[in-house]
């Protein structure tokens, strides 16, 4: 009975939830900055005019730039399946969903990239190329996350690993989960695109990574973009939030309250980080996401050593 | 309590690499600082209170974490340097060597016959990756300042490895290493002051050519 219920809650989740992520976070912005700011239903609002409108593609453009949208947002909401949210089981799950879960994202980034390459700008090559090189130092770093989690968990899905997760684990091996909270929350900002990384406000500075990659789209593919970034945060988010909020409650309906509270909550952190900080300069990128990759390699060792 | 000895422990690794990362030298030494105060607090925690123990706890909080930092910020201030510009090697890459070093740290500390009640924590490998970081340190900075540093730290890995001794280390022997270092950094602050003076600069890769 409640396995069929949330599943239901799970795909509304994914399908609704998203973009109010964004509005807190601007709203939290607007807050620091003295502003009024959007209304915190503003993503939608952007997302069902941009779906009406038509769309504009230029002629140098090929059929991989047409797919490149429907590609990522495809493989984004694939991998959003795979995801535990709110202490339940994801509605697919097996052994090794975790490499899937991955590669999914890494396939949706590829062909963001390719689309960005496919209309010939220099200047979105340049965001391409970015892009790029700051995934290839992340991508350790999620994967040594990974590999703790499995050996504390001692499961290879990622239902396994992150649902239940139990609270005892922190007095266990905290010093171990801390070094990896902080890897994952650094991740966490690199992969969406947030500020200490990239500023998804900019439109016109040349430090810009994700924006001038989707700079060609417009009408539906571009809303299409704005909505898979959004699910790209809510899924990171989840991952952070189930290691660092192992609550459980027992009654289904309060988890996922609790879950959507930790989210917005999240977003609330990240508006304030984003508001507290300057985007680091594009030589220092690098440098933290290494630091990332080197606490989860870290907190790795200290588990495997732990455990064996 | 040896979990909470361990996670002072984990924090000594982060530091390590926090003063690898850093190319401001004040930040590494308080950085420093902060680590010796952490490895102050572990000999009081880990076994039961004496004299002894508490001595050399305060003894090192008070030479690592008030006096060596007073004095060495003191330098860096006088001198008006507050960047290692162009070291022998790059920050990321050093980061990584130094990576490289806690995880052979580790294996390394698998391989030796150590006593069974000592095998599980994490003192071996720390002290031999605080070791090695301190060697990097040095080997890889040009500015004097810095290389007092990887001095630190190298002694800092010197007391993790005494720290399984504690209970049986007399105090005068650990005074007298503090004092010894408290010296040395005395003189390396006045040698630093005079090739600044000399030089105008504490880059000590200038110190390879002889002048008339």
């Amino acid at each position: 009975m409640e396995y069929m219920v949330n599943i239901p809650i799970h795909l509304l989740m994914i399908a609704i939830f998203p973009p109010l992520l964004l509005g807190v976070i601007n709203r939290t912005k607007a807050f620091f900055a003295g502003r009024n700011g959007a209304p915190t239903l503003q993503p939608y609002h952007d997302i069902i005019r941009l779906w009406q409108k038509g769309s504009v593609f230029s002629p140098t453009t090929s059929v991989i730039f047409r797919a490149g949208p429907v590609l990522t947002i495809a493989a984004i909401v694939a991998a959003a399946l795979m995801m535990p949210l709110g202490n339940h089981p994801a509605p697919i799950s097996f052994n090794g969903d975790m490499i899937l879960f991955a590669y999914l994202l890494g396939l949706a980034r590829f062909f963001t990239i390719a689309a960005a390459l496919d209309t010939g700008s220099s200047f979105e090559g340049m965001g391409g190329a970015r892009e790029a090189t700051f995934a290839c130092l992340a991508e350790p770093a999620l994967f040594f996350s990974l590999v703790v989690l499995a050996r504390i968990s001692r499961s290879i899905s990622l239902t396994g690993m992150l649902n239940d997760f139990p609270p005892t684990i922190w007095f266990g091996s905290g010093a171990a989960l801390l070094l990896m909270v902080g890897a994952l929350f650094i991740l966490l900002l690199a992969e969406n695109c947030r500020i200490p990384f990239d500023d998804p406000n900019t439109h016109l500075e040349l430090t810009m990574i994700h924006e001038v990659m989707v700079l060609d789209h417009s009408g539906p593919a571009l809303a299409a973009i704005l909505y898979g970034a959004s699910l790209k945060l809510l899924l990171f988010g989840a991952l952070f939030i189930h290691i660092t909020v192992p609550f459980r409650s027992g009654s289904f309906l309060l988890d996922w309250c609790a879950f959507t509270g930790a989210m917005i909550l999240l977003a609330i952190i990240v508006g304030v980080v984003e508001s507290t900080m300057a985007r680091l300069k594009l030589t220092r990128v690098p440098q933290l996401l290494i630091a990332a990759c080197i606490l989860s390699a870290f907190a790795m060792l200290l588990v495997m050593r732990q455990t064996s | 309590m040896n979990t909470f000895a361990d996670q002072l422990l984990v924090l000594v690794f982060l530091l390590n690499f926090m003063v690898l990362g850093t190319s401001r030298i004040n930040i590494a030494i308080r950085v420093v600082a902060v680590q010796g105060v952490a490895l102050g607090l572990i000999p009081s925690i880990l076994h039961d209170f004496s004299w002894h123990l508490f001595l050399i706890s305060a003894g090192m909080i008070a030479a690592k974490g008030v006096i060596i930092p007073t004095l060495l910020t003191k330098a860096v201030r006088s001198i008006g340097i507050n960047r290692e510009e162009e070291p022998y090697l790059g920050y990321v890459p050093t980061m990584l060597i130094g990576a490289v070093a806690t995880a052979l740290a580790f294996i390394f500390a698998e391989q030796l016959p150590l006593a069974p009640q000592h095998k599980e924590l994490l003192f071996v490998p720390a002290a031999i990756a605080t070791l090695l970081t301190g060697c990097l340190l040095l080997i890889t900075r040009k500015k004097a300042i810095s290389q007092v540093t990887g001095y630190l730290i190298l002694e800092n890995g010197i007391f993790i490895f005494g720290l399984l001794l504690a209970d049986s280390m007399p105090v005068m022997v650990e005074a007298g290493a503090l004092l010894d270092l408290l010296v040395g950094i005395f003189v390396m602050g006045i040698i630093i002051n005079q090739i600044s003076q000399e030089f105008s600069s504490i880059d000590t890769s200038r110190l390879t050519s002889l002048k008339e």
